[in-house]
């Protein structure tokens, strides 16, 4: 079990190392234009140069603003309405032609309706993140209510305990590991959508300066751009992954996961 | 092999003196309970209706292949399963008061599954005090009863454990330990050892034995094991599959504490073979 977790801290270096390699040589044999792929080290170069600048954090922040608010939106949401339809089985059995149906739409079509309505700035861009986190994190929170094991409702029906109880003490808990699976799902897809709408509308905001590298040609920012959407997207993931060891250290996947490594 | 007898015999009288201090058994009325499910021409009769009074204190065991409705007749003891007909005496206050439970008749009872069933969210501790923090009990005072229960079923030291930290047969006695959190007047077992192996099974059959004389409880146990029947019950009450009824009610009148040898003993053994040539008749 040691030996796997220390592979682990050297493998991810050294395929990142050979990827680089890779990239690099690619560029060298086939000689690749710097306006199609530009080499490694003029990528860290532009990311360094943009990174000094005062602007591109403004940018990186508006973009994680609106990524959290977004997330933080359909978490509500969608932990809300999840629990609620969980909860009556009619209610779900009469919305979800309907839920199936706003699910198939694809997003991303929406983005200029979004746009048009809550405008060029912060705003659209939140409904955006919202709207592409809301689903996974509801489907996820409905089937973990529904999911509740028949054995444990016999223990709290048998105890006579009454429906708030056993919402706080039994469905809320057995739901969690849904939940964050949900969140997990949701907190890329948050990013996405703030990304994918600042593309479309705006001027602030990484997916806009990305835009902006790309009309002015500016290849290697553009990848920096790219670079730093990634590991604000690794980040955020690692945060949901950490904040589920956290709230359930009990539940088997973390549990496994801390054996294995 | 009749000294196993005699020697439950003669320590037999100890344990009585040890569970006076404790709560005392209530008694269970069954009148006429029966159960369908279903309606109109698609109705299935799962238990035809039973009469049977269960005294304070006894050990009750009910046997039968699947399909018999022990497991059904369990549950309406427990309030899980509304009867379609007949009333339900819990220590003299009918259990069933139209489509509502009674509260009071449903708290001298402890329930324990076939599943140990504790929440995989809360210590051992946490789980055994469920009952009491149901009924608003101060964390403390839950601490103390369930290191005192911890004790009683025989895992003092888990107090801290997360449940898949602990094996199967551990699992299932802090599942007896929850149930008798609330200090119950009846215990109500469904197959409680029935995922457990043979060795593990033995040693239950002696500790649940143990702790039934210890708490004065009733207890209302379902198996499908014949030896298990015997060695623990009162009384058993065998029930006959379509529809579920009850066959015949068994005496099984050995003193107490009993031994695991009691079980080869020709007393023992004539019981179970008559059991087991009834259980064959119904196939």
């Amino acid at each position: 079990m040691k030996k796997l977790g220390l592979s682990r801290w050297l493998t991810t270096p050294l395929i990142i190392v050979a990827f680089l390699i890779c990239w690099e040589l690619y560029i060298k044999i086939f000689e690749i234009s710097p306006f199609i792929l530009p080499r490694p080290i003029q990528v860290w170069h532009a990311l360094v140069e943009l990174l000094s600048d005062v602007s591109t954090l403004h940018h990186a922040w508006v973009t994680l603003y609106e990524t959290l608010a977004g997330f933080a939106i359909a978490l509500v949401l969608g932990v809300g309405f999840g629990a609620l339809l969980g909860k009556m089985p009619r209610l779900e059995e009469a919305l979800m032609p309907f839920v199936v149906a706003l699910q198939v739409v694809p997003k991303v079509a929406l983005v200029p309706l979004f746009i048009l309505w809550f405008g060029f700035g912060a705003g659209s861009k939140v409904v955006i993140a919202a709207v592409l986190a809301f689903f996974p994190i509801f489907t996820n929170t409905l089937l973990g209510v529904k999911s509740v094991d028949r054995g444990h409702r016999d223990v709290m029906e048998s105890l006579n305990a009454g429906r708030m109880r056993t919402f706080l003490l039994l469905e809320f808990p057995s739901a969690l590991p849904f939940v964050l699976a949900g969140m997990e799902v949701g907190i890329i897809l948050a990013v996405i959508g703030a990304v994918v709408g600042e593309y479309l509308g705006g001027s602030v905001g990484l997916g806009s300066l990305a835009v902006a590298t790309l009309n002015a040609l500016q290849v290697n920012a553009l990848f920096a751009v790219i670079l730093m959407l990634t590991v604000m997207g690794f980040a955020l993931w690692v945060l949901i992954v950490l904040l589920r060891r956290l709230i359930i250290p009990w539940h088997e996947s973390v549990a496994y996961a801390k054996a294995e490594h | 092999m009749t000294s196993a007898i005699l020697q439950s015999m003669i320590s037999g009288a100890a344990p009585v003196a040890q569970a006076k201090e404790s709560v005392s058994g209530s008694q269970i009325e069954i009148a006429g309970i029966s159960k369908t499910y279903g309606q109109g021409s698609g109705a299935v009769l799962a238990l035809t209706p039973v009469e049977l009074t269960i005294r304070p204190r006894e050990f009750v065991v009910l046997l039968g292949p699947s399909g018999c409705g022990k497991t059904t007749l369990l549950r309406m003891l427990g309030g899980l399963i509304r009867p379609t007909s007949g009333t339900l005496r819990i220590g003299g206050r009918a259990l069933w008061n139209g489509e509502t439970r009674n509260k009071d008749a449903l708290s001298e009872l402890g329930m324990v599954f076939q599943e140990a069933n504790l929440f995989p969210w809360l210590t051992i501790e946490d789980n055994i005090a469920l009952p009491l923090q149901l009924r608003g009990v101060p964390k403390k005072e839950r601490r103390e009863k369930a290191a005192e229960l911890c004790k009683l079923v025989g895992i003092t030291g888990f107090e801290r454990k997360l449940p898949r930290q602990l094996s199967g047969g551990m699992r299932q006695r802090a599942a007896i330990a929850r149930a008798l959190s609330c200090d119950p007047h009846i215990l109500l077992m469904d197959e409680p050892f029935g995922a457990l192996d043979a060795m593990t099974r033995d040693q239950m059959n002696l500790e649940l034995q143990r702790i039934q004389q210890a708490s004065g409880c009733t207890v209302v146990l379902v198996t499908h094991s014949i030896n298990e029947a015997v060695f623990l019950a009162d009384r058993i009450v065998l029930l006959s599959p379509r529809p579920g009824r009850v066959e015949s009610i068994v005496d099984t009148p050995f003193p107490r504490p009993r031994a695991i040898d009691l079980q080869s003993t020709p007393e023992f053994q004539s019981i179970a073979v008559h059991l087991r040539q009834q259980l064959k008749r119904m196939q």
